[in-house]
């Protein structure tokens, strides 16, 4: 028996389940849903999970400027960060710069900011995009600002755990070196991923739904992490969790 | 040492035409007041170096026409969506962009303040920004632990450091508390103009809770107060963004004639007023 939730809602557990078992999660900017999730997951293991959340001033323990979190990595004391991208291929390679021909780039997104290194140190980088559209998700990025996957003298400790998406969650294979399709969320279909998805991937038989979060799940997301991602990101808070904005 | 301080003007036109000028990201200390400052004397041809991104002062810099050179991990204006000015400089190319990674503008400042060529950085290989860049490249461990290739990024010494701070004392010193990116910055620039919120009476460096987090005066050349420097950018510990003037730039970025009306109103009729 599943209460009635949010997309959104949906889409934080499941990224949530993601980080069982961890010790420190590290959040970047602009990342609402991933923070949402690394906060879900902290209230559920009662604290034993760090979080880290850049730009936050309640949940970042850094005191040593910008360059800490990547530091902190390459020590491998963070264990997941999340990565988006304006396209997203088969192969994991992640484009953050722009879509034509660079640097004549016909759409700009803002830049790659830290995924040319987090990628290769973080041991599990889960991909989230919500758009789910064969704009995204191309069969070959037009700018790699992160691989997917590396030469085998390259080195290299991170990479693409999985791809969360509005639609499904993926599985990157890094033997395979493709996503294989895990679940779809309640409402969609294999075919429908399968039409709006540019690159080609792996499917099984069939197909499960990705599992709805259940009631506990969801009064824990819609008060204590609501209030807690409310200070990082209100307007977000506001819309999913109906907080109230603080004036 | 009376003669640290100055006006914001006058700190704005001690920054030359063509000069390398790192500033930091919106959550840390941004001297949006001297950015005004600057549009307002007409500067050209700055190097802008975002450490390791630009907001609000990139993006209004370009619109202005003072950025011949963007060197940034990204252009950011976090939730109010993608910077306009710098998009649309991007698509009539009139901006050199040089695209970076957060962790290798670290480290080119961190080479600086060592005084070295270059530093490695770890990951980076195989991403298509390496292959853009003629700073950067790929070597060896020369001691042989590893095997296969690192890259090698050139070190960043930028001619001024460009920051605003909650305080600063009478011999210089500034305090930026743990948004020590700006620690960096400062070591590693040819010079630091600071503009702060209020001047502190005493020394910073004397007082045990505060230097851990003071920038000393030996690396700051020039100093101007302004309360409320950050405006409509907020400032760490002190005051939020100005939500409602963020959006009201962003509505009005969006064009040409939207910024030329927003420059109008808040950079040169001030100025034309005083």
């Amino acid at each position: 028996m599943t209460a009635a939730h949010a997309p959104a809602e949906l889409l934080i557990a499941t990224v949530a389940e993601m980080l069982d078992g961890l010790g420190h999660v590290a959040v970047g900017a602009q990342s609402p849903i991933p923070g949402s999730a690394a906060l879900l997951a902290r209230a559920r293991l009662g604290g034993a999970l760090r979080v880290s959340m850049l730009g936050s001033e309640a949940h970042s323990p850094f005191t040593d400027g910008g360059r800490e979190l990547f530091d902190c990595a390459a020590q491998g004391r963070i264990d997941a960060f999340f990565l988006g991208g304006g396209q997203i291929d088969g192969q994991g390679n992640i484009n953050l710069v722009g879509i034509g021909d660079y640097p004549d780039t016909k759409v700009r997104f803002p830049g790659s900011f830290g995924s040319a290194y987090l990628y290769f140190l973080v041991p599990r980088v889960i991909l989230f995009r919500e758009e789910h559209t064969a704009r995204v998700l191309v069969p070959r990025v037009d700018f790699i600002s992160a691989p997917g996957v590396s030469e085998p003298d390259v080195y290299r400790r991170g990479g693409p755990h999985a791809l969360v998406t509005g639609r499904c969650v993926f599985d990157f294979d890094k033997e395979r070196e493709r996503f294989r399709l895990r679940s779809v969320h309640p409402g969609h279909d294999a075919a429908e991923i399968r039409e709006n998805t540019g690159f080609d991937y792996d499917e099984p038989d069939t197909v499960p739904e990705t599992p709805a979060p259940d009631a506990e799940t969801l009064a824990l997301l819609r008060g204590r992490v609501a209030a807690e991602v409310a200070e990082r990101y209100p307007a977000f808070a506001a819309r999913v969790f109906g907080n109230e904005v603080a004036a | 040492m009376a003669d640290l301080y100055t006006s914001v003007d006058d700190l704005a036109a001690r920054i030359p035409d063509g000069a390398k000028v790192a500033l930091a990201p919106d959550y840390s200390g941004c001297s949006m007041v001297t950015v005004r400052a600057l549009i307002a004397r007409g500067a050209k041809g700055l190097h802008l170096v975002g450490v390791p991104s630009v907001g609000f002062q990139g993006d209004m810099l370009i619109g202005a026409g003072c950025v011949a050179t963007l060197e940034a991990a990204a252009v950011t204006l976090e939730e109010y969506g993608p910077a306009p000015r710098f998009t649309a400089a991007i698509k009539a190319g009139t901006l050199k962009m040089i695209d970076g990674t957060c962790p290798a503008i670290h480290a080119g400042l961190q080479a600086a303040e060592k005084g070295i060529p270059y530093m490695p950085v770890r990951g980076i290989v195989g991403s298509d920004l390496l292959a853009h860049r003629d700073d950067w490249t790929t070597g060896r461990d020369p001691f042989g632990e590893e095997d296969g290739p690192i890259a090698l990024v050139k070190a960043i010494r930028p001619d001024v450091t460009l920051i605003h701070a909650p305080l600063a004392d009478r011999n210089g010193n500034v305090w930026i508390g743990v948004r020590r990116e700006m620690m960096v910055m400062a070591h590693a620039s040819k010079q630091t103009f600071v503009t702060v919120e209020e001047i502190h009476d005493g020394d910073l460096l004397a007082d045990p809770m505060m230097a851990p987090g003071t920038i000393p005066g030996l690396y700051v050349s020039t100093l101007a107060e302004a309360a409320n420097g950050a405006w409509p950018v907020g400032l760490f510990g002190r005051y939020p963004g100005d939500d409602a003037h963020l959006r009201d730039y962003l509505e009005r970025a969006r064009t040409d004639a939207g910024f030329a009306g927003y420059l109008d109103e808040f950079v040169f009729a001030p100025k034309a007023a005083e």
